[in-house]
C-alpha cells in the first residue's frame, strides 16, 4: 500500500486566519469563545476573493476557499498543478452545507414569494458546494464530492481521501471540511435539543460541562502519494497513517454509553496504521463538552487503548474554538499534525474539575511536551463522532 | 418594487449596469459593445438580472429571450423593447 503524506495545510478558525495561527494560539491556551459562540471574527472575505467569487459562495464555501488557498500554497502548488489534474481529487466534509443561504432564501419565499428566491440558492446551499468550489478554482479534475456525516464529516472526508490515494484513484487529494452554522435556525435547533451549552462555556471533560459551543470555520489539507511527493521534492509535514470508521446503531443522537462504536473506530484506525496502543503518543479527542460525549469518549479511549489511555495526553481543540461540526475533524486533524510536529500536546483550555470515572490526562491548563521514548516521530489519533452514530478516527504521524 | 420615476432607455441601461456591477463585473469594463463573455457574465448572472428587471419594470422575460443576446447593449435593448 502506498504511504500517504500531508504536504500542505490551511485553516480559518475562530482563533484566526491560518493553520499556524490556530496551532500557536491554541498551544498558548487561547480561547475564541465570545458570548457563547465561536465566530471567525478575523475573517474578512474581501481579503481572500473577488466580490463575484464571494457572491457565488455561502459563508461555509468562502471559508473553504480561503483555507484551500492557504493549503495549496503551503504545499508549494503554484499556478501549475504538480500532477495530472485528472489525478487530483477533492473531498470535503460538511454537517449541513449552506444553511445561511437556505434560511435567507426561505425568508424571501415567505415574505415576498417564490419569484424572489435567488437563482443562486441551489449552487450556494448544496452540501457539495465546497468541494465544487475548490475543484473549479484550482482545476482539480479527479474524483470530486462532499461527505455528509454530521460532526464526523471532516474526518470521514480525510479518510476517504486517504483511501483514494492508497488505491491509486488519485495522486493527490485536497480534503478537509467547512461549516458556517451560526444562523438563527441552526442556533435554535441545536438549543432546542439541549445540545448547546446554556452557560456558553466549552469545557470538555470538565465535571461542569453542560453542552457544546457552536463555532464556524474550515480546514483543508493536501494529501498525496508519498513517492510522488518525494519525487517532486515536496516538504512533508507528516503521514496519514490510518483511518477507522464505524457506526453505533444505537441512537440517533446519543453515543453508545460504553463508547463501543468510538472504540471500534480507534482500534480499526490503529490496525490500519499497523500500530498498537503503545505506539500512540497523543490523542486529539472529539471532546465536545456535552455530558454524554465526553463520558462515552473517555470509556471508548479506555476500551480501545487499555492502560495506554491513562499514560498519554488527551486534549480537545473544542476547548479553544468550540465545535465546528462538519469542519471539526479537518481543523482538528491539522491541529493534531502541527502539535505532533512541535512534539507538544496543546491544553484542554479551562479544564479544572474532574468527574468520577473521567480520570485521564486531559492536559489541563498549559500545553505539555510529548514524552517520546523510542526515537521515532510521534503518533496521534484524532477522533470525530457525529449524530447518527457515525464514528471516524484518523491516525497521523509527524514527519 | 415598481418604479415611480419615469422609465427611459437610459434609466434601464443604468439599472442593467448597476446590477452587473453588483454581480461582480468591473464597472470600467461595462460598455454597450462589451460582450457578456468579456465581462465574465454567465447564465446565472443573466437569471439574476432577469429577476431584477422583472421586478423593477413589471415585465416577463423568458430564458429564450436571451438566446441571441451577446453584448451589454443587446441586454439593454431587450429590456427596453419589453418595457415598450
Amino acid at each position: 500500500m502506498r504511504d500517504v503524506v500531508i504536504t500542505g495545510v490551511g485553516a480559518v478558525t475562530p482563533l484566526g486566519v491560518g493553520a499556524r495561527v490556530l496551532h500557536e494560539r491554541w498551544t498558548a491556551g487561547a480561547c475564541a469563545v465570545r458570548d457563547g459562540e465561536a465566530p471567525c471574527a478575523d475573517f474578512d472575505v474581501t481579503d481572500h476573493m473577488t466580490s463575484k467569487e464571494a457572491r457565488r459562495a455561502d459563508r461555509a464555501t468562502q471559508l473553504a476557499i480561503t483555507a484551500g488557498d492557504e493549503a495549496l500554497a503551503d504545499a508549494g502548488w503554484g499556478d501549475e498543478l504538480p500532477y495530472d489534474p485528472e489525478l487530483i481529487g477533492c473531498v470535503l466534509g460538511t454537517g449541513i452545507g449552506g444553511i445561511g443561504t437556505l434560511e435567507n432564501n426561505h425568508d424571501l419565499l415567505r415574505d415576498t414569494g417564490p419569484d424572489s428566491v435567488s437563482p443562486l440558492a441551489v449552487p450556494l446551499m448544496m452540501s457539495n458546494a465546497g468541494s465544487a468550489a475548490l475543484s473549479l478554482r484550482n482545476g482539480l479534475r479527479g474524483p470530486v464530492f462532499s461527505v455528509v456525516s454530521a460532526c464526523a464529516a471532516g474526518s470521514h472526508a480525510i479518510g476517504t481521501a486517504l483511501r483514494m490515494i492508497q488505491h491509486g484513484e488519485a495522486e493527490a487529494v485536497v480534503t478537509g471540511g467547512a461549516e458556517a452554522p451560526l444562523t438563527p435556525l441552526s442556533r435554535a435547533a441545536f438549543a432546542r435539543m439541549n445540545a448547546l451549552s446554556p452557560t456558553g462555556v466549552s469545557r470538555p471533560f470538565d465535571a461542569r460541562r453542560d453542552g457544546f459551543v457552536m463555532g464556524e470555520g474550515a480546514g483543508v489539507l493536501v494529501l498525496g502519494a508519498g513517492d510522488a511527493a518525494r519525487a517532486r521534492g515536496a516538504r512533508i509535514l507528516g503521514t496519514m497513517r490510518g483511518y477507522g470508521a464505524s457506526g453505533d446503531a444505537h441512537h440517533i443522537t446519543a453515543p453508545h454509553k460504553e463508547g463501543r462504536g468510538g472504540a471500534r473506530a480507534m482500534s480499526i484506525a490503529l490496525g490500519d496504521a499497523g500500530f498498537t496502543p503503545n505506539d500512540i503518543d497523543y490523542v486529539n479527542a472529539h471532546g465536545t463538552s456535552t455530558q454524554l460525549n465526553d463520558r462515552a469518549e473517555t470509556l471508548a479511549l479506555k476500551l480501545a487503548l487499555g492502560e495506554r489511555a491513562s499514560q498519554i495526553p488527551i486534549s480537545s481543540t473544542k476547548s479553544a474554538i468550540g465545535h465546528l461540526l462538519g469542519a471539526a475533524g479537518a481543523v482538528e486533524a491539522i491541529a493534531t499534525l502541527l502539535a505532533l510536529r512541535d512534539r507538544i500536546a496543546p491544553p484542554t483550555v479551562g479544564w479544572e474539575e474532574a468527574e468520577e470515572g473521567m480520570d485521564l490526562d486531559y492536559v489541563p491548563g498549559t500545553a505539555q511536551p510529548l514524552k517520546l521514548s523510542n526515537g521515532r516521530p510521534p503518533v496521534a489519533i484524532s477522533n470525530s463522532f457525529g449524530f447518527g452514530g457515525h464514528n471516524a478516527t484518523l491516525c497521523l504521524q509527524a514527519a | 418594487m415598481a418604479t415611480t420615476t419615469t422609465t427611459t432607455p437610459q434609466s434601464i441601461e443604468d439599472t442593467v449596469v448597476e446590477s452587473l456591477v453588483n454581480f461582480g463585473a468591473e464597472a470600467d469594463a461595462i460598455t454597450r459593445d462589451a460582450t457578456l463573455e468579456d465581462i465574465d457574465v454567465d447564465s446565472l448572472d443573466l437569471v439574476e438580472l432577469t429577476q431584477v428587471v422583472e421586478e423593477t419594470y413589471d415585465i416577463d422575460l423568458e430564458g429564450s429571450d436571451f438566446k441571441t443576446v451577446k453584448t451589454v447593449g443587446d441586454v439593454v435593448d431587450l429590456v427596453v423593447a419589453k418595457v415598450g
